[in-house]
């Protein structure tokens, strides 16, 4: 009988499907990789610069994706702006209590740092078209010195973390089945943030053969931590559900023990601990992870709906 | 965030007009003698120029299951007749009909996280989407707890019932009230709707009909009580609806809070691993190789 099913699974879904997920997948590893790039350049030693520029590159470009992503999505693409400014009033648009202005103000600094970062880290690179290219940053060079390297690196770090939280703060600010039922979803977003990050960023690094095995060493044992806290927020965000984990109670449910906790969280962290098998692979299943778990949330969400007067799941 | 309304920022209503602001106005809907003609659904098409559901129209799409082949609110249809068929025996049942719009919530979830403030509240205290303004993000989709909007196909934005602003504002009745053949669909004044609601339902119950109640005419109860209310008689979820209809920002200072110690906790422990590291290169660097 529906009379025992909670207030939210008599709600409408809003069609958040394949790119908002990648969105979220995608800001997220941005997200991390500045926060990454901020902290080395903070603390890190002369050896740590080639992750650093691979950080910065990475959240640079998911910078872009992502604003590319978001803009999609909208059933009225040309009416972004109205994001930022009142339509009505040219003056600015920003609501502290909704988690989606929020987002759209994190994003714009989120790629005002990402940009920074990567005009710092173009610095060093000794390609010849960069010789041309550096002529030009000269006048940005300002950049790269304190005390702007320091407020940007900051600035990487603070509005990193949030790109990489506020997405599941902004699910839980809905009246969405799995979403609102819980106030867990922003961390366990965040730590899928930095551990997909740290991934990439390891992914990327073997790519390009960068090897240094005292900052390796770092982003291992820094991804270990983010990929425990991972586990334990999923278990209490499942939890924390209560009578709504129902909605789990399905193939959805499947994926999120098999494919994300075991698959794309215990198995890599086994492999890291056996350092023979290389990072490709478990850098590879943490990827595929964190994607299968925003699809999780999202998806397992999007199917419940009413039509008449029943609930459809 | 409790239930405190918080502030918007796209505010229709000069200063001015709300100095005269007109008493809140409203829908109580007696489902006890909706005869499920759809007469409201016709009108609010009519009226406000809405598609019909799916394609446009171009092939019909019959549910196959009831009478009912609206199936639920959304952007091309703002009212929604719903059949409820509870017929434990082929002789022995009962219908429930009931015309489900907009509740035009005092703190409203929609109004509460649109981040480009299309959705605002309007001097009769009604809640609406400004089309021109809406980018169709869908945040509000997901925050009404009653599944109530949707994007229009033609417009591309997020739409349902305006309560009839247009014809409100000029005095008239909305248009599926007025259509309404047996009044189950009244409008009025709040304040006089509730006295109404409850004289009707303290009847029904005299006369037997002991499970009849008032589903949002509390003021008190969730959302600071729903512009639109209703008298049923069977359990809320029975007609589609939830029991305990919330704001969405009930999650926002937790949510934020545990993941703003998150962040804070991982970006210290970074700093901290790394900083040690540099120590460390810092003292190997130092300390003289001994010779063997
Ligand atoms: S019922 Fe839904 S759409 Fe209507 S005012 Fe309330 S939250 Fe907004
Ligand atoms: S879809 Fe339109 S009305 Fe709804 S929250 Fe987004 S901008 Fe506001």
């Amino acid at each position: 009988m529906q009379t025992n099913l909670p207030s939210t699974f008599f709600t409408a879904p809003p069609e958040f499907g394949w790119i908002i997920i990648l969105y979220f997948f995608i800001g997220g590893i941005g997200g991390g990789s500045l926060l990454l790039a901020g902290l080395l350049r903070l603390f890190g030693i002369p050896a740590d610069r080639p992750y650093i520029r691979l950080a910065s590159f990475l959240a640079v470009v998911c910078a872009g994706i992502s604003a590319v992503l978001l803009i999609a999505d909208l059933s009225s693409p040309l009416r972004f702006w109205h994001m930022v400014i009142q339509d009505h009033t040219l003056l600015p648009m920003f609501k502290w209590w909704s988690a989606m202005s929020d987002g759209v103000w994190i994003l714009l600094a989120f790629s005002l740092f990402a940009g920074t970062a990567t005009i710092d880290a173009l610095q060093d690179i000794e390609w010849p078209p960069m010789r041309t290219l550096r002529s030009l940053l000269r006048v940005v060079r300002f950049i790269s010195r304190p005390p702007f390297a320091t407020i940007s690196a900051i600035g990487g770090i603070v509005s990193g973390l949030s790109l990489a939280g506020y997405t599941g703060v902004l699910l839980a600010e809905t009246n969405r089945p799995i979403w609102s039922d819980s106030s867990w979803l922003g961390i366990v977003f965040l730590m899928s943030a930095l551990s997909t990050s740290m991934a990439a960023v390891m992914l990327l690094s073997h790519w390009r053969r960068v090897h240094e095995t005292s900052t390796l060493e770092w982003l291992t044992r820094f991804d270990l931590v983010a990929m425990v806290l991972e586990l334990v927020a999923i278990v209490c965000f499942v939890i924390s559900l209560g009578n709504a984990a129902q909605a789990l109670y399905n193939v959805w449910g499947v994926a999120l023990v098999l494919g994300v906790m075991v698959v794309g969280i215990v198995v890599p962290l086994v492999l890291q601990r056996r350092s023979n098998h290389g990072i490709v692979l478990p850098a590879s299943l943490v990827l595929a992870g964190g994607l299968l778990l925003r699809a999780v949330v999202l998806l397992g969400s999007e199917r419940i709906h009413v039509v008449g007067t029943q609930v459809v799941r | 965030m409790g239930t405190r309304m918080l502030p918007i920022v796209s505010q229709a209503v000069s200063p001015a007009a709300l100095a005269s602001k007109p008493e809140p106005t409203g829908f109580f809907t007696d489902t006890t003698i909706c005869i499920g003609c759809k007469a409201c659904e016709v009108a609010c098409k009519e009226w406000n120029q809405l598609p019909a559901r799916g394609d446009g129209g171009a092939h019909l799409e019959m549910s196959g299951q009831s009478y009912d082949n609206t199936l639920e609110l959304s952007g091309d249809s703002w009212r929604h007749v719903k059949f409820i068929e509870q017929f434990p025996e082929p002789y022995e049942g009962r219908w429930l009909m009931m015309s489900d719009v907009c509740k035009h919530c005092v703190q409203a979830p929609c109004l509460e996280v649109c981040p480009t403030g299309a959705i605002i509240r309007t001097e009769f205290d009604t809640v609406v989407i400004q089309s021109d303004t809406c980018n169709g993000c869908r945040d509000c989709i997901g925050a009404c707890p009653f599944g109530v909007i949707g994007i229009n196909h033609v417009s591309n934005t997020a739409q349902k019932c305006t309560l009839c602003y247009d014809r409100t504002s000029v005095g008239l009745e909305p248009a599926c009230s007025k259509a309404c053949p047996t009044d189950s669909i009244q409008f009025g004044p709040i304040s006089e709707l509730r006295v109404r609601a409850e004289a009707r339902a303290v009847q029904l119950r005299e006369q037997g009909e002991t499970r009849a109640y008032l589903y949002g005419a509390d003021p008190n109860g969730p959302l600071g009580g729903l512009n639109s209310f209703y008298l049923l008689v069977d359990e809320p979820e029975v007609y589609g609806l939830p029991r305990d209809p919330k704001l969405p920002s009930r999650n926002l200072a937790k949510g934020s809070l545990l993941s703003s110690i998150a962040a804070f906790g991982m970006a210290v422990a970074g700093a901290l691993t790394l900083r040690g590291r540099r120590m460390k290169e810092v003292a190997e660097a130092s300390t003289p190789e001994h010779v063997s």
